[in-house]
């Protein structure tokens, strides 16, 4: 399963990166501790998360993460944005917690 | 082959900056990717160290055939306990880092965790030099 194909079926809204979009996506994590998913995230896994500022694409590009989501109808800061466009690693929106998109998304990958 | 990267003390705007120079080199020269990974990891968050606690910093990458030895050395207050420091969720971040997801005293257990050989020394009020060493 690609980035792209996440969109519509999770109902979430590209903020960024669009040029990463068709990234292959392994799996997610969640956290909101950096260190955390700095040492356990995986290559090609989503990042669920409630930060909005630029060191979560330094981490996402550093660990080769296939996009970032953000919950709760958060925005990212300006130089997320930058970042994450530059990186090519979408950052994407949902009006939904954490919990819910997590739940969602679960789903969805475990039907593969 | 060396290295050497300069890391700005409090300057939260290029934290990992560094690491991402650093891993793209390393990554050039047909590094091991695992190895990369893992280096990556430790880097990072010595990296973040420095702009967390310190003034000033300095990252050396030594790079020989079978190891990569990665210095971090700054000019800041030091660490008292280095035993503490090392301890799982101790950490003297400020309410500011740990409201951005830092200080959440995971970063020197990440360290030990992702090298093959560790040395921290440190002089309060001096700085800290903190020594890794990844065999490939």
């Amino acid at each position: 399963m690609k980035v792209s194909d996440l969109i519509e079926q999770l109902n979430l809204k590209v903020i960024s990166g669009e040029k990463g979009l068709d990234r292959e996506i392994s799996g997610a994590y969640v956290s909101d501790l950096l260190s955390d998913v700095m040492g356990n995230a995986k290559e090609e896994q989503l990042w669920i998360t409630l930060q909005v500022h630029q060191n979560v694409m330094a981490i996402a590009s550093l660990k080769d993460l296939a996009a970032v989501i953000l919950v709760k109808g958060l925005q990212p800061h300006k130089s997320t944005i930058e970042h994450s466009n530059e990186e090519q690693i979408p950052i994407l929106s949902t009006s939904d917690s954490t919990f819910d998109i997590s739940g969602k998304l679960y789903a969805l990958l475990k039907q593969q | 082959m060396n290295l050497e990267f300069q890391i700005e003390g409090g300057n939260f705007s290029r934290a990992g900056h560094a690491s991402s120079e650093i891993k793209k080199m390393l990554k050039q020269l047909g590094v091991d990717s695992r190895c990369i990974k893992n280096i990556v990891i430790a880097m990072y968050e010595a990296e973040v160290n420095v702009v967390a606690h310190a003034f000033e910093g300095l990252i050396q990458v030594h790079i020989e055939s079978d190891k990569i030895t990665t210095v971090i050395s700054d000019k800041g207050p030091g660490i008292a306990d280095v035993d503490l420091a090392m301890q799982e969720g101790y950490s003297t971040a400020s309410k500011k880092v740990r409201e951005m997801g830092f200080g959440a005293g995971m970063g020197l257990p990440n360290i030990k965790k992702n090298t093959d050989e560790l040395t921290i020394e440190s002089t309060v009020n001096k700085g800290t030099t903190v020594k890794m060493v990844n065999h490939f």
